[in-house]
């Protein structure tokens, strides 16, 4: 890889205002718009599930075990008598929070080790790069699960956990971009200015390799969102009686007989969460890859 | 021909660090645990002196550097220490349910690789078709189902209304390999969803990278058949990145395999492992994760020997 093939920094070519290139932008992305809209709603109902919910997380009704939806509870109730529309809306804040504290443990250690062994290079870089192949060789949610027991199980750990199984992958593609922009003349231009490294790494090197992270971090944030349902619904991440999708739906299970229903609404939640977040990160790849615009 | 053994020498070589590694964080799960690994070794119910043994066998009095070497040495000889919880051989439980996972694991892989691969051939060889644009979003869909939703779905539908698979457990296979085959139908199905999605992706798009390049267009300009094109260089071209790629597909699989195994209760190393980290079985828990992830590695090591043999360039050097 050479300096010349690096996209140049291009200068906006219009002298337009922000707010219409971003209209002029959503026009052509109906994909990012929908999925945009979609995370900014649920976001709204996570924080404001106190106020939008129409009953308590754990409200019982226990005259009315697993019923089906009617004008009082649209969705029906779970088996102990719950709302199971306001337990979705309560789990909303659980699942973003979950995603989101995963994918930040990713990046707080991925990103850093990625920058430093791909600057550095040399035996330092060949160690901690076996040290990632490694991790990366074991089956993600298995090492995720074990971390999980070590720490003790609950949500806040189980996310840190998957955060740490995440990290490698993060490290392993902010290296390789590393590696890729540490050739670029700018960069031999600061250290020929006497720039120290920090000052490279983080002026030149970070936000010149940052773009493909971006959207890996978009990316893994329905992976994470999996994740916590998984490991919820295996009872190693909220607990009883927090509400949770993934836990919703492992209640959901053992009552598939009775009441198959149950299960539809938050497997739709999560599939349309993550969905929303993989579309969000496939058109942030397109926008932000200079060589995809004229398709 | 003696570069198979040296060309397998090398690979070896290059693994033997990632094994090491590997072996390192097993080990380091037990230290990530609050508090004193004897006391999470012992169990709820241990007495002074069973503490004091347990010290004692597994070296906790003696540097980490020592410890991780009695562990190794104990695991190299396939003792992996016994549960607290049933008291049994961890290496023992693991034989009597590794089958399971595999089985189901293999069955999907197959499954998954027998409709991506087409599928993303197809998609790339009728690029921005109709069919293509199917598969691009079902693709995406495919990438974001909880796969453990679509496996309670397939059960409510298939076994518990139409009855057409058993619900729950396994058979093993070599003593009843259509029973063992009709129990893993529908876990291989939910597991292989995820693995298809992913493989008509990556196919379709490194394949439509090779009917871009130049020669290609040579090839045709030269008179060549679509099919020929496709077959002789396309595909040839994608094998070895294929084969990589269906290779990797091995971990995520185990992965799935944990919460299938839940889903369909089916005794295998998945369900063992989510369950002995509930119950802080760490014995178990460590015995799992290292058998997993030798397989893992071994499974990449023999997909990068394979890969090395077919490309010419390796063969002549």
């Amino acid at each position: 890889m050479t300096a010349l093939t690096q996209p140049a920094v291009t200068p906006s070519p219009s002298p337009r205002s922000r707010p219409a290139r971003f209209f002029r932008w959503m026009r052509s992305d109906m994909r990012a718009v929908f999925s945009i809209s979609f995370l900014v709603l649920l976001l709204l109902i996570a924080v404001l599930a106190p106020v939008i919910a129409p009953y308590g997380a754990n409200d019982q009704n226990v005259s009315q075990l697993l019923a089906s939806p009617s004008g009082a509870h649209w969705l029906g109730t779970d088996d102990l008598g719950r709302d199971v529309l306001s337990r979705l809306i309560w789990g909303a804040p659980n699942s973003l929070y979950a995603s989101f504290l995963a994918v930040l443990v990713a990046v707080v250690l991925g990103l850093p080790i990625g920058l430093l062994i791909g600057f550095l290079g040399g035996w330092f870089d060949e160690i901690v790069s076996r040290f990632i192949d490694a991790l990366l060789s074991f089956p993600p949610i298995v090492l995720a699960i074990a971390v999980t027991g070590a720490l003790g199980i609950g949500l806040t750990n189980a996310m840190l956990a998957v955060g740490f199984v995440f990290a490698p992958f993060l490290a392993r593609l902010v290296r390789a971009q590393t590696l890729v922009v540490k050739g670029a003349l700018y960069v031999d231009a600061a250290r020929g200015f006497g720039a120290s490294t920090p000052h490279i790494i983080v002026r030149h090197i970070l936000p010149n390799a940052i773009q493909p992270v971006i959207v890996q971090v978009t990316l893994m944030l329905a992976i994470a969102l999996l994740a916590e349902a998984a490991l919820s619904f295996l009872s190693l991440g909220v607990q009883p009686p927090a509400a949770s999708w993934g836990g919703m739906l492992a209640r959901a299970y053992n009552y598939i007989e009775i009441a198959p229903e149950q299960m539809y609404a938050p497997g739709m939640a999560i599939l349309l969460t993550a969905l929303a977040f993989n579309a969000l990160g496939e058109s942030m790849r397109v926008a932000l890859d200079p060589t995809m615009k004229r398709r | 021909m003696n570069k198979l053994p040296r060309l397998i020498g090398r690979r070896l070589l290059q693994f033997l660090p990632i094994v090491v590694f590997a072996t390192f964080v097993v080990f380091g799960l037990l230290q990530l645990v609050p508090g004193d690994p004897a006391l999470s070794l012992a169990g709820d119910y241990a007495t002074t002196q069973h503490l004091a043994e347990i010290r004692h066998e597994y070296g906790f009095d003696q540097p980490l550097i020592v410890q991780y070497g009695i562990w190794l040495w104990h695991a190299a000889q396939g003792n992996l220490g016994l549960s607290l919880f049933s008291s049994e051989p961890v290496s023992q439980l693991i034989r009597d349910r590794l089958p399971n996972t595999i089985l189901i694991a293999l069955y999907a892989l197959i499954v998954a690789s027998a409709i991506g691969i087409p599928l993303g051939v197809l998609a790339a060889t009728r690029n921005g078709s109709k069919l293509d644009s199917f598969v691009t979003a079902s693709a995406s869909l495919g990438v974001a189902l909880p796969s453990f939703w679509l496996a309670m779905i397939l059960a409510l539908q298939f076994s518990l209304y139409r009855h057409w698979f058993p619900t729950t457990g396994a058979a093993p296979f070599f003593s009843d390999p259509f029973g063992a085959l009709s129990h893993a139908t529908l876990p291989a199905i939910a597991l292989a969803v995820g693995v298809v999605a992913t493989l008509a992706r990556q196919v379709r798009s490194d394949l439509l990278e090779v009917l871009n390049q130049q020669y290609m267009r040579t090839l045709r300009a030269k008179g060549l058949s679509s099919g020929a094109i496709l077959w002789k260089h396309g595909l040839r071209n994608v094998s070895a990145t294929l084969l990589t790629l269906v290779g990797l597909q091995v971990n995520r699989l185990f992965s799935g395999a944990v919460v299938i195994e839940a889903v369909f209760a089916i005794p295998g190393v998945g369900s063992l492992v989510s369950y002995s980290a509930i119950n802080k079985d760490f014995p178990v828990v460590q015995g799992v994760v290292l058998v997993l992830v030798l397989i893992v590695i071994s499974v990449n090591l023999a997909v990068d020997v394979i890969t090395a043999l077919l490309d010419p360039r390796v063969a002549a050097a």
